[in-house]
C-alpha cells in the first residue's frame, strides 16, 4: 500500500531529529518520512516523545539537531505563522479556540488570516466570500447549527471539531492533529474518527494518538516511538506483527 | 399563572432595552458623536467638557491595545506627551499653523510608539507593562533635559492658537464653545476612524490576539508585527489627544509625560469598561466630573477616586458601560 522508496511520494521528511531539554533527551536521532495523501499515525506509550515530535514537525519549536523538509524544501526554524501559507495546519492537544468569539467568527478569522492580515480599512462584513467559506467549513465538521454560539459554550467534542475547522481554513495539503480525541466520550470519539477518515480522503493527515487500537483501523501508515526513539514503522499489519511493539504495548497493558 | 404576565412584561422591556443597545452598537459612531454634540450644554462649564473630550480620546486610543487586544501598557503617557510637545514645539518655536502642527503631534507620537513598541512587544504581561513604563519615563527625562526646546520643568508655554484663520469664518478659541467644537471635529474624525479599524479584518486580529495568541499564531497571524501595528495606531490616537490638549491648555505641562498620565488612561478605561466602544468616554466623564465635584468639598479628592476605583475592580470589573451592556443583554 505504501511506497517508501521514491522520495517524491513523501510530503514531509524529518531527518535525524534530536530534541534536548536541558540534560533530558526527548527525541534521539529520529528519521521518518511521511507518505503523501495518506493517513499516518504516530503512536507510542506515555513519555515516548510523541508530543515533542509533533511540536517539532509542526514548527512550535525548532529541533536541537536535524532538519524538517516539506515538499523538498527545508522548513526547520520557519516561524509558526508561515506554516499555514505553506499549506500545513495543526490542531492542538488541548482544545484551542477563541472562546469569546462565535463559531462563525472563529472560522472566519482563520480564513481571513490567509489574505487580509493587515487590512485596517475595509469593513470585514464586506467579505461575503469569507463568511460563506466559514459556513461551509462549519458544515463540514457538522457545526452548521451553531454559527452564532460562542465557542466557550460549545460541548467539548464540538470545540474540538471547531478547532479542526480552524485548521482547515487554510485548505492545508498537510493536516497535523495532536490527539484529536483526547478527553472525548466514546460517542464523540466515533464522530471525530469519521471526520478524520473523511478529511484523509482529500489530504495528507498526520495524527498523534495514545490509543493504538483507535488508529489501527484507519491509518495507512504507523510510526511507533518509544523512549524518544523510532521503534518501528510500517503498515498497521506490519506494526502489529512487530515483537518489539508488542512487548512495549503489552508492558503498558494495552494491545 | 398570575406571575406569567409581569414576567412577560419584564422580558418585553428587557428586549426593548437590548434593542436600543443593539441599535447603538450598530451606529456606534453616530451614538457617540450625537451625545458629544450636545454634551457641553449638560455640564456647568465648557472647559470641563473639553477635558473630557480630550481624555476620552486618549482613553479610546489606549483601549485599542488594552481592551481590544488585551495588552496592558503603562507607558501611554509618552504618546500623549509626545503629541503635546511636538505640536507645542512646532507652534512656539517654528510658528507653524495649527493644522499641520496637530498632524505633526500625532505623527511624532506614532513614531514614539513605533520605537517603544518595537522594544517592548516581545515581552508579555507584567513585563510588557514594566518595559513600557520604563521607556516612557526615559522619554519624560529626555524632554525634561531638553530645556531650550521643551521649557523643562516649567513646561512649554505660549502655545497660543486663538484665531483659527479659517477663510470666511471668524472663529476664535477664546470662546469656550467654539473651542469645544474645534476639538470635537478632530475627536469625531478619530472616533470614526477608530470604529472603522475595529470593523476591519485587523480588528478581528486584535480580538483573536486577546482571546488566544497561540491559536492566532497557528492560524497564520504574525503576532509580533500585528501587536506592533496596533501599538503604533494606538500611539497615533493618543498623540492626537495630546496635540489637542496643548492647544486647549495653551501650555504643555511636563506632567503630560509623567506616568501619572499613563495611570489615568488605565483608570478611565477600567471605570468606563475596557474593550467597549463607549467605555473610554464614559470613564473619562466619570473620572473628571468626580474630580471636579469632589475638589469643591475636599482637596483629598484622589482618596475618593481611589476608593471608587477599588470598588469597581472588586465588584464591577467590566466597568460602567460594560456592566450596563451585560445588564441590558441579560
Amino acid at each position: 500500500m505504501t511506497d517508501m522508496t521514491a522520495d517524491e511520494n513523501h510530503i514531509l521528511r524529518a531527518e535525524k531529529i534530536t530534541m534536548r531539554f536541558g540534560g533530558f533527551t526527548a527525541l534521539n536521532n529520529v528519521s521518518v518520512a511521511f507518505p503523501e495523501g495518506q493517513l499516518t499515525a504516530i503512536i507510542g506509550p506515555n513519555g515516548a516523545g510523541k508530543s515533542t515530535f509533533f511540536n517539532v514537525i509542526s514548527g512550535a519549536f525548532p529541533p536541537s539537531e536535524g532538519r524538517i523538509v516539506f515538499r523538498g524544501r527545508e522548513i526547520t526554524g520557519t516561524p509558526q505563522h508561515r506554516f499555514t501559507r505553506l499549506g500545513i495546519a495543526k490542531s492542538f492537544q488541548i482544545t484551542n479556540v477563541f472562546p469569546q468569539l462565535t463559531a462563525l467568527e472563529n472560522v472566519r478569522f482563520a480564513i481571513q488570516c490567509m489574505s487580509q492580515r493587515f487590512n485596517i480599512w475595509t469593513p470585514r462584513n464586506r467579505y461575503r466570500v469569507m463568511e460563506e467559506q466559514a459556513a461551509h467549513l462549519l458544515e463540514m465538521v457538522e457545526l452548521h447549527q451553531h454559527h452564532h454560539r460562542l465557542a466557550m459554550n460549545l460541548a467539548h467534542g464540538e470545540q474540538r471539531a471547531l478547532e479542526i475547522a480552524l485548521a482547515l481554513a487554510c485548505d492545508p495539503s498537510l493536516l497535523l492533529l495532536d490527539e484529536p480525541t483526547a478527553g472525548m466520550s466514546p460517542e464523540e470519539t466515533i464522530v471525530m474518527m469519521d471526520l478524520i477518515i473523511r478529511l484523509a480522503g482529500e489530504r495528507t493527515v498526520i495524527l498523534v494518538e495514545h490509543k493504538m487500537k483507535l488508529v489501527m483501523g484507519i491509518s495507512n501508515h504507523l510510526i511507533v516511538l518509544h523512549h524518544g526513539e523510532l521503534l518501528a514503522e510500517g503498515t498497521p499489519d506490519e506494526v502489529r506483527a512487530n515483537d518489539e511493539v508488542r512487548r512495549v504495548y503489552l508492558g503498558q497493558g494495552e494491545h | 399563572m398570575t406571575l406569567a404576565n409581569p414576567q412577560e412584561e419584564l422580558k418585553g422591556s428587557g428586549r426593548r432595552l437590548a434593542g436600543v443597545v443593539a441599535l447603538m452598537a450598530r451606529h456606534r459612531v453616530l451614538a457617540v458623536l450625537g451625545f458629544l454634540l450636545v454634551f457641553p450644554f449638560l455640564l456647568p462649564y465648557e472647559a470641563l467638557a473639553v477635558n473630557i473630550l480630550i481624555y476620552g480620546l486618549f482613553a479610546l486610543g489606549f483601549n485599542l491595545v488594552f481592551g481590544y487586544m488585551g495588552v496592558l501598557s503603562f507607558g501611554h503617557a509618552a504618546f500623549f506627551g509626545l503629541g503635546s510637545y511636538a505640536t507645542g514645539i512646532v507652534i512656539v518655536h517654528y510658528g507653524m499653523h495649527w493644522f499641520p502642527a496637530i498632524l505633526v503631534g500625532a505623527v511624532a507620537a506614532g513614531l514614539g510608539a513605533a520605537v517603544i513598541g518595537a522594544l517592548a512587544i516581545r515581552t508579555r504581561g507584567i513585563y510588557f507593562a514594566m518595559v513600557t513604563l520604563a521607556l516612557s519615563q526615559c522619554v519624560y527625562y529626555l524632554v525634561y533635559q531638553l530645556e531650550d526646546l521643551s521649557g523643562g520643568e516649567n513646561g512649554l508655554r505660549g502655545v497660543d492658537v486663538y484665531d483659527l484663520g479659517l477663510p470666511g469664518l471668524e472663529l476664535t478659541l477664546l470662546d469656550p464653545l467654539t473651542k469645544y467644537y474645534f476639538v470635537f471635529v478632530f475627536v469625531a474624525l478619530a472616533v470614526w476612524l477608530f470604529s472603522r479599524i475595529l470593523a476591519s479584518p485587523f480588528g478581528a486580529v486584535l480580538e483573536a490576539l486577546r482571546e488566544n495568541e497561540d491559536r492566532a499564531r497557528a492560524c497564520g497571524t504574525n503576532v509580533a508585527l500585528s501587536k506592533w501595528l496596533a501599538f503604533v495606531i494606538s500611539g497615533l490616537f493618543c498623540g492626537l489627544a495630546g496635540s489637542l490638549n496643548a492647544i486647549h491648555l495653551t501650555i504643555v505641562p511636563i506632567e503630560s509625560l509623567h506616568y501619572h498620565t499613563s495611570g489615568l488612561a488605565v483608570m478611565m478605561s477600567l471605570l468606563g469598561g475596557m474593550g467597549t466602544f463607549f467605555g473610554p468616554f464614559v470613564g473619562a466623564l466619570t473620572f473628571l466630573v468626580l474630580e471636579d465635584v469632589i475638589t469643591l468639598v475636599t482637596v483629598h479628592w484622589q482618596l475618593f477616586v481611589g476608593a471608587l476605583f477599588v470598588f469597581f475592580i472588586l465588584f464591577l470589573p467590566r466597568g460602567i458601560w460594560g456592566s450596563f451592556l451585560r445588564w441590558a443583554s441579560r
